[in-house]
């Protein structure tokens, strides 16, 4: 049985955790490419999407993983919604838990909001993603393409590259990857690499060429201009010429390296068109293993008896 | 009470052949039929009824191993760990044997029939289980071939122990708690 009653980070999971999660993933991903791509687990529950921010591809798997398992489902956008009426965010929930919703799948672009619900609302609550705090359900599925491609994450060395500053991304990556026995390096200009980021005990390198030839698996993070208040690098042009991965660089490395990409590719930015195709990039697979991630973290979670 | 032995291992690899010699007069060269273990403990008889069918009837038999934990209507009620499925063969229109060691409330059955419809309409589903625990069903569930029938208690327990191997298994009957993945 999983050891949380809410998904709010994978810094509160164990390690057991993680690998009951990725071992039921791989019983989703056989579901999901059978002919009839649906079980009846979750038949009896309502789950709520709730988005106070924008997101395509976590809210479409989401969506997908849940109606798979067969929950009912109902989608909440924040833009679209009372909350510009000037609601509280534990009054909307409450009122969307009084029809009889019992789980929520939420993101917030405030770090913590989803723990502050957990504690004051009875559902169980899925992280989303919470501003530059977590995203688990993104670290389990690129520790599980990891998996999936190189038979074991334990051992391999990871890069991570962009804007650590500003990626939960990152952070949920460097707490899964590590309790699954990987090593982690970030790189990016030393302005989006966090001041105290060693005391995570992860590896920094702001020459691209050197952290590519150290790692087996590069994550290449795209540069949240959403969230960046002040100008971090002099240009978009300028980070790519020192951070942004082409075939030129890809091919003079010589050397077998899985591509990674959370989404969305600002192409010809941090990767280009031709790499994020090419034979290295798993990018597809991630968004194929993410819904029969999610699928396994909803089961787990769904059916995690009260303590 | 200490547990009783209700089946030894030379009387145990009688009842598989038996079972293997019904299963031939009613699928004779099983052109058109599939054997199919359900996870987790009818797997390992279906490996040894598929081994001795290939060896009496010289085919290669169609097999398969079904995971029904997502179909179970007692997920919620406990935590249960999903296993593999692996269906070698498509099962349209084809005559199905599910196999599963021991046969109580026939939930796991029902479970297993809903399962099957992920990959196709058979022609015909019968089921063939080592242990038939009667008077003790929750649903209409019968099986077509039977090891051996007990008569048991319904908090007492039976348990198949082998690990594939014919020459050291046994079926023992326990008092504890009720058996219901059964």
């Amino acid at each position: 049985m999983i050891g949380v009653k809410h998904l709010l980070g994978i810094k509160y999971l164990s390690r057991e955790d993680i690998d009951l999660i990725l071992h039921t993933a791989d019983t989703f991903l056989d579901v999901i490419n059978r002919p009839i791509k649906k079980v009846p687990t979750l038949r009896d529950l309502t789950i709520v999407n709730l988005f106070f921010e924008n997101s395509t591809r976590t809210r479409l798997s989401f969506e997908l993983a849940e109606k798979r398992l067969s929950a009912d489902v109902i989608n909440f956008a924040a833009s679209s919604s009372s909350i510009s009426k000037g609601e509280t965010l534990i009054d909307t929930v409450n009122n969307i838990l009084a029809m009889k919703v019992d789980m929520v799948v939420m993101r917030h672009p405030k770090p913590g909001a989803p723990h502050f619900l957990s504690e004051r609302v009875n559902a169980r609550i899925i992280n989303a993603g919470d501003g530059a705090h977590e995203h688990p359900t993104q670290a389990l599925l690129d520790a599980y393409s990891i998996r999936r491609k190189l038979g074991e994450v334990s051992g391999k060395k990871v890069l991570i590259v962009g804007d650590i500053l500003h990626s939960r991304v990152a952070l949920s990556n460097i707490f899964c990857l590590q309790k699954l026995g990987a090593e982690v390096m970030v790189c990016g200009p030393p302005t989006l690499i966090p001041k105290y980021i060693e005391q995570l005990n992860v590896k920094v390198e702001t020459d691209l060429r050197k952290a590519l030839n150290w790692c087996d698996v590069a994550n290449m993070l795209r540069i949240q201009l959403e969230r960046q208040d002040i100008k971090y690098f002099p240009s978009l042009r300028e980070y790519t010429m020192l951070y942004g991965l082409n075939r030129n660089l890809l091919e003079s490395l010589n050397k077998e390296l899985v591509i990674m990409h959370p989404g969305p590719i600002n192409r010809g930015v941090e990767i280009t068109s031709d790499v994020a195709v090419s034979n290295h990039s798993i990018i597809l697979d991630q968004v194929e293993n993410g819904v029969a991630v999610r699928m396994a973290v909803l089961y787990l979670i769904a059916n995690r008896q009260e303590d | 009470m200490p547990p009783r032995l209700i089946l030894d291992s030379a009387r145990f690899s009688i009842t598989i052949r038996r079972l293997c010699f019904q299963l031939i007069e009613n699928h004779d060269n099983f052109s058109n039929s599939v054997l199919i273990g359900l996870q987790p403990r009818g797997i390992l008889l279906a490996r040894c009824i598929r081994e001795e069918l290939n060896k009496l009837t010289g085919n290669n038999i169609a097999y398969g191993e079904l995971d029904t934990t997502f179909f179970r209507d007692d997920f919620r009620m406990k935590a249960l760990v999903p296993n593999t499925t692996q269906m070698e063969c498509p099962i349209e229109n084809r005559n199905v044997i599910l196999i599963d060691d021991v046969l109580f409330t026939g939930r796991s059955v029902r479970a297993a029939m809903d399962a099957l419809q992920q990959f196709g309409r058979p022609n015909h589903v019968e089921l063939l289980v080592l242990v038939n625990r009667r008077f003790s069903r929750h649903v209409p569930v019968q099986p077509d071939y039977v090891g051996l029938t007990v008569d048991a208690l319904f908090s007492e327990k039976v348990i198949v122990q082998w690990a594939g191997d014919m020459n050291t298994a046994a079926i023992t009957l326990t008092s504890a708690e009720s058996n219901d993945r059964s």
